[in-house]
């Protein structure tokens, strides 16, 4: 990280509460949401925000986080900057409202609290929500602490809202882990977050009397799969308003996130160990104590996971014998999505092995030990030892 | 008292539309939009409605337009009205117009949703009694005895066993500003209540009889007798509840139930018993009715 330019205001506080604030900074004009743990600080603040006159907008304490997404589609599709946030099943609720945000070029904001989905039910931290939305045509990038968190939703809209995008994007942060827990955080004013991110004027769908537009026809075969390539050429274009946004966000406010992806101590690495979420500064140390003793180990932080980084990763995988992949979500009968989608990107520019490795589903801890299995994994592997394509760690009676 | 006469010439829902012929949804967005006016943001969801005036790249309503989904008109026209209200435009309606799958079955929760927190718009629920869209299934507000697609007529049971789903009473119930039924058959009480929905704040709940030719297996010539015999068999009441009141604007006739069934094949499997039935439900729902004006007087 840069020295801070923009100093702000430093304040010990959640993720949910980094969460709301930062879409408060960014003024939306309806805000519809549904409670759900470890989601609900971030509705209650934004509330207060309301109730105290902080923000000026239209609450819609909605029944359901169908409706939730439901009444951001038709007021983003109505013209204004909107916002909602969820969390597990609340997502998986939303689940057909999603793509019809992305069809309709609707780039609205969400902070998603990454909570596992029943069955078995629980409130702890795992990516198996979000990632199945992978193909709804939202961007999605994921959170390592609270002040990302707070950074990411500012730049989300600047970038969802970029006409070369216009598609809405979620971001990812790990329940509890940083939900729930505080840390110092500079909360930017707000002079500065409307130089950074201007009002939301659509030139492209909005309902108007004055202009009539119709959102939402019932489109025949004619038409729609060129409806879906704009939407892909939309994603596709994303990466380079990513890059530019993260920085102009950094000679800004002085934090400069990497784009798709970061690194750690990539320069002479001979393997690498990606990671996503919160389980990346855990990996940090890890790699630090790994490097004391001589050991040539780097790590990648998978920051956005739609659009994926294939480039990135391409030239990662050129530069390093072996890859490790973490994940905090299965694809039944496959392994972790990060790590399919990786192997999926390098294929044909690189054959390194490429390790997936599963650990904390569910909520449960992922320690440094966790992380320097995967990481002792990754060099056997380098140096030729055959490995399982996918390993389990801390999983009881199951041999890592 | 408004008249059709009053009304003004030109269509803001226009021909060109592809409805069956005798279509009685259609005759209820044209209606309709005459009332509402130019200032007008219609909502639809995935419906007859939908796939007649809005298939790309036609539109046969002339105001800004939105469909997102299915079960979600309610709050989607909630949230087209907030958004409105933060740009300034409070002078423009929003209303959705569903069906009754949408709105009695999967659309309710989102329609109670609205209701509870009284949002500013006007749901016009056009009543066929069925999913047409989808190919005449039975939906909560199928009437007893009635044939479709999955309450076929067989050799052990036909038609629906349930009696129709009473949705306006489920609004009365939310306590909103206004609640009314109406019928395309009689054009002069639907134009006034249209007028009297736009002029309210609040969450306003019509529900229009409006009889769909192709799914009950009646001549496309009959819609409006169709829709006149409803009412004046007693089968659809034609009442409204406003600001607490509730009146029943229209007495019937009771006119001999056969006349109304024997035209429509939806019901042409029915036995003499059934009949009774259903005119036990019309005497036991006018007994309603009467408790009901005097409940909420």
């Amino acid at each position: 990280m840069q020295t801070m330019k923009n100093q702000g205001e430093k304040k010990i506080v959640t993720g949910d509460f980094a969460a709301a604030y930062a879409a408060m900074l960014c003024r939306p004009k309806v805000i519809a949401a549904y409670p759900i743990t470890p989601q609900t600080f971030i509705v209650e603040h934004l509330s207060e925000f309301v109730a105290d006159g902080k923000l000026n907008a239209e609450y819609m304490a909605v029944e359901s986080e169908h409706s939730a997404m439901s009444a951001c589609i038709a007021a983003q599709a109505t013209g204004v900057r909107t916002c909602t946030a969820t969390s597990s099943q609340g997502l998986a609720l939303m689940h057909e409202t999603l793509f019809a945000a992305s069809g309709m070029s609707l780039p609205i904001v969400m902070p998603v609290v990454n909570r596992t989905l029943a069955a078995p039910i629980g409130i702890w931290c795992e990516h198996n929500d979000t990632m199945p939305e992978r193909d709804s045509g939202w961007l999605q990038a994921y959170c390592e602490d609270n002040q990302e968190v707070l950074d990411m939703v500012i730049q989300a809209y600047k970038i969802a809202e970029d006409p070369r995008v216009l598609l809405p994007m979620m971001i990812g942060l790990d329940a509890f882990i940083l939900s729930h827990t505080v840390e110092p955080v500079e909360l930017p004013d707000q002079k500065s977050v409307d130089d950074f991110l201007p009002p939301y004027k659509p030139k492209h769908a909005y309902l108007d009397p004055d202009d009539p537009m119709v959102i939402g026809s019932f489109s025949p075969p004619e038409f729609i799969q060129e409806a879906r390539y704009q939407t892909e050429q939309s994603m596709q274009r994303a990466r380079e308003v990513i890059g530019e946004v993260t920085e102009e966000f950094a000679a800004k406010f002085g934090r400069d996130y990497g784009g798709l992806i970061d690194t750690y101590r990539m320069d002479d690495a001979e393997i690498a160990l990606m990671t996503i979420g919160t389980v990346t500064s855990t990996a940090r140390d890890v790699i630090d104590q790994f490097r004391e003793k001589g050991k040539k180990v780097g790590l990648v932080k998978l920051r956005f996971f739609r659009p994926f980084p294939t480039q990135e990763l391409i030239q990662v995988a050129q530069s390093v014998k072996a890859l490790g992949v973490y994940d905090r979500a299965i694809s039944y009968g496959s392994g972790g999505p990060s790590w399919i989608e990786t192997r999926h990107a390098i294929y044909g520019h690189s054959d390194i092995p490429v390790l997936g490795f599963l650990a904390g589903l569910g909520g449960r801890d992922v320690t440094s030990d966790d992380v320097a299995h995967m990481i002792n994994s990754t060099l056997e592997a380098a140096e030729g030892e055959e490995k399982k394509p996918v390993t389990w760690i801390g999983t009881r009676g199951v041999e890592p | 008292m408004t008249t059709v006469k009053d009304l003004p010439i030109e269509d803001l829902y226009t021909s060109g539309h592809t409805a069956c012929p005798g279509c009685g949804g259609a005759v209820v967005a044209r209606i309709a939009m005459k009332v509402f006016g130019a200032r007008t943001v219609v909502y639809n969801p995935a419906c007859c409605m939908l796939i007649f005036s809005a298939t790309y790249p036609y539109n046969a309503f002339k105001v800004p337009y939105l469909q997102v989904l299915f079960e979600n008109s309610a709050v989607c026209a909630a949230g087209v009205k907030r958004a409105l209200k933060t740009l300034g435009k409070d002078d423009v309606n929003v209303v959705a117009i569903a069906g009754d799958g949408g709105t009695a079955d999967i659309g309710l929760q989102a329609l109670s949703g609205a209701a509870e927190r009284n949002e500013d718009i006007i749901y016009i629920m056009y009543d066929n009694e069925a999913y047409m869209n989808t190919g005449i299934q039975r939906s909560g507000a199928t009437p007893f005895g009635a044939w479709t697609t999955t309450t076929p007529v067989g050799s052990q049971t036909a038609g629906k066993f349930e009696t129709k789903k009473d949705v306006p009473r489920i609004m009365i119930a939310h306590g909103v500003p206004y609640v009314a039924t109406a019928s395309i058959a009689y054009p002069s009480d639907f134009i006034n209540k249209l007028e009297k929905a736009k002029k309210k704040k609040g969450f306003r709940y019509l529900q229009v009889f409006a009889p769909c030719p192709t799914g009950w297996k009646a001549e496309s010539s009959k819609t409006i007798e169709l829709a006149k015999l409803a009412v004046e068999t007693g089968l659809w009441p034609l009442f409204e509840y406003e600001d607490g009141k509730y009146t029943v604007n229209r007495v019937p006739k009771f006119s001999p139930l056969e006349d109304y069934l024997k035209i429509q094949g939806r019901f042409k499997h029915l036995k003499p018993d059934d009949i009774v039935q259903i005119r036990a439900w019309i005497k036991a729902r006018w007994e309603r009715e009467k408790a009901f004006e005097q409940v909420y007087k």
